[in-house]
């Protein structure tokens, strides 16, 4: 017998707000918002602009190119997934359309550093695709 | 003098509950803390709760003490609920609303091995927008803020070794409060004395770049706090200690934003400005240590030194309650080695009281002045600072 392989947990593709990022994840586009009345970019994805009081927001697809504005080397976790995967590194990544997202960079832990340019790549799931930036 | 008063305080003695119940240990408090001020459950009208004991705390926590409020605050925002609180009852308290309010907390964290740093075995149920988007990467919650250490050290040059001496200094006081060397030995921390810059950067890392000793302990635990009006503080038991100004802020990610400031940047000079004090006037700095990088960052966003200066500003034992040029820092010994049962903002409250009073186990002679700020949730992400400034009479 072997052990059940501990997998990544998912993000609830039905979260109103964040869903349709998500199903946009399927056809591999990382989606932002822009504010059609103040151009203010929003991020993480809502139903109103934070910068002025519209509700009209355009999704947009990021090229997914940008920097690692910090990041940490996670070493201990207490979900199993995540303990099969340690050392690992997440960090805080700055996207040229201007959003700032948390990811997990595809690094070894001794390469990760803060400025680093990193590109957009995909790990596919069934009903979601999750962003993993590598080095650009 | 202002409208406010600390009167009364009580921290729970033990580090491991043994059985006892989060409520049992609020009620433990609360009536040890009203018999420290001289009152009783009949003098109080005002709670304060941040809900830990379970759903709906607004409703059943007066029933459970005995007690007839006029005023029922539930404001929950992490470990700085209790800054909050205090901030709230000092403000409710001057409008006239309440004369008595009672603050209290209990966690049996220790007891149920929650393991609050490095994240649930499952995800939420129900998860908030912002939590959706972040729960697929594998975050932990001392990641956070190692993300800030990370940035703080890119930026400004800040080094392990100077993080290293926040740990150090607040051991040092631990040492000397007998309930935090018992404390540690009962939730099984084999080494319960002084430790070096050389034992935290010894000690595995946890999130890059923080090593385990750079982390708050994990205790039960709680406190009770009771504040009250002017004309209640002229005939108590102990000295009063005023409450001379607060400030509340919340900080949260997002493009452009520095992630090494915290929302201390906001609470800290509100608080200061109503006291009519400046932070070299400050005897006592009980700043929320579930961290090194917590404390680094508030001193320098409370105005101890300039951003980015921190490093420089904590080497030497500068923060010593023995030491001339700085503050004494969390003088029983904080989270990082006393106790964290998860919202440790109410034992910022306890100690710089003891401290005005003259009853600290790491006693700063003539002590006058205090800041206690609480931080909630995750620096790094989203969190809540509250700032409460404190004064002898």
């Amino acid at each position: 017998m072997t052990a059940a392989v501990p997998e990544r947990p998912l993000p609830a593709p039905d979260e109103p707000d964040t869903a349709p990022f998500w199903a946009a994840t399927r056809s591999h586009k990382l989606t932002y918002q822009v504010c059609l009345d103040c151009g203010d970019v929003v991020f993480y994805p809502r139903r109103h602009c934070t910068g002025c009081l519209s509700g009209s927001l355009d999704w947009r697809a990021s090229a997914g190119l940008g920097t690692v504005y910090t990041f940490t080397v996670i070493r201990q976790h207490g979900h199993p997934y995540f303990r099969s995967r340690l050392p690992y590194v997440v960090g805080w990544i700055d996207l040229a359309e201007g959003f700032r997202m948390l990811a997990e960079i595809a690094v070894p832990p001794a390469d990760a550093a803060v400025g680093l340019p990193v590109q957009l790549s995909w790990e596919d799931h069934a009903e979601v695709s999750i962003p993993v930036f590598r080095p650009a | 003098m202002p409208g406010a008063a600390i009167a009364g305080i009580h921290e729970f003695d033990k580090r491991v509950a043994g059985g006892l119940s989060k409520l049992q240990i609020k009620a433990e408090c609360a009536r040890l803390a009203l018999a420290d001020a001289g009152l009783t459950w009949a003098d109080v009208d005002a709670v304060y709760d941040a809900g830990e004991s379970g759903f709906g705390s607004g409703l059943t926590i007066a029933e459970y003490f005995g007690v007839n409020p006029r005023v029922v605050d539930t404001t929950s925002v992490g470990g700085s609920s209790y800054e909050f609180h205090a901030a709230h009852a000092a403000r409710d308290i001057a409008a006239g609303a309440c004369r008595v309010a009672l603050l209290t907390y209990g966690s049996t964290a220790h007891s149920e091995s929650r393991a609050i740093g490095t994240g649930a075995r499952r995800p939420p149920a129900e998860p908030q927008p912002a939590a959706n988007m972040d729960l697929p990467y594998g975050m932990t919650l001392i990641g956070s803020y190692a993300t800030v250490a990370q940035r703080h050290m890119a930026q400004y040059g800040t080094t392990a070794a100077q993080l290293a001496e926040i740990a150090v200094t607040t051991r040092a006081h631990a040492v000397r409060n007998p309930a935090a060397v018992a404390g540690l030995a009962d939730i099984g921390i084999k080494r319960t004395g002084e430790i070096t810059v050389d034992d935290v950067l010894g000690s595995r890392l946890i999130a890059d770049p923080l090593h385990l000793l750079d982390c708050c302990i994990v205790s039960d635990g709680g406190g009770a706090v009771v504040i009250v009006s002017a004309d209640v503080a002229s005939d108590i038991r102990k000295p009063p200690v005023w409450i001379l100004g607060s400030g509340e802020a919340v900080g949260y990610p997002g493009f452009g934003s520095d992630i090494t400031t915290t929302a201390a940047v906001s609470s800290g000079p509100e608080a200061f400005g109503q006291a009519g004090i400046g932070p070299d006037e400050i005897d006592i700095a009980m700043i929320y240590d579930s961290f090194t990088i917590t404390v680094l960052a508030i001193l320098e966003d409370l105005g101890f030194a300039k951003k980015g200066e921190g490093g420089p500003y904590v080497a030497g034992g500068r923060l010593r309650f023995d030491q001339p040029g700085g503050p004494a820092l969390n003088t029983d010994g904080g989270g990082l080695s006393s106790n964290h049962p998860g919202m440790r903002g109410i034992f910022l409250l306890i100690e710089a009281v003891r401290q005005l009073r003259g009853e600290s186990t790491s006693q700063v002679p003539g002590a006058r002045l205090a800041v206690a700020h609480g931080n909630g949730g995750q620096l790094g992400s989203r969190h809540a600072a509250g700032t409460v400034i404190l004064g002898r009479e």
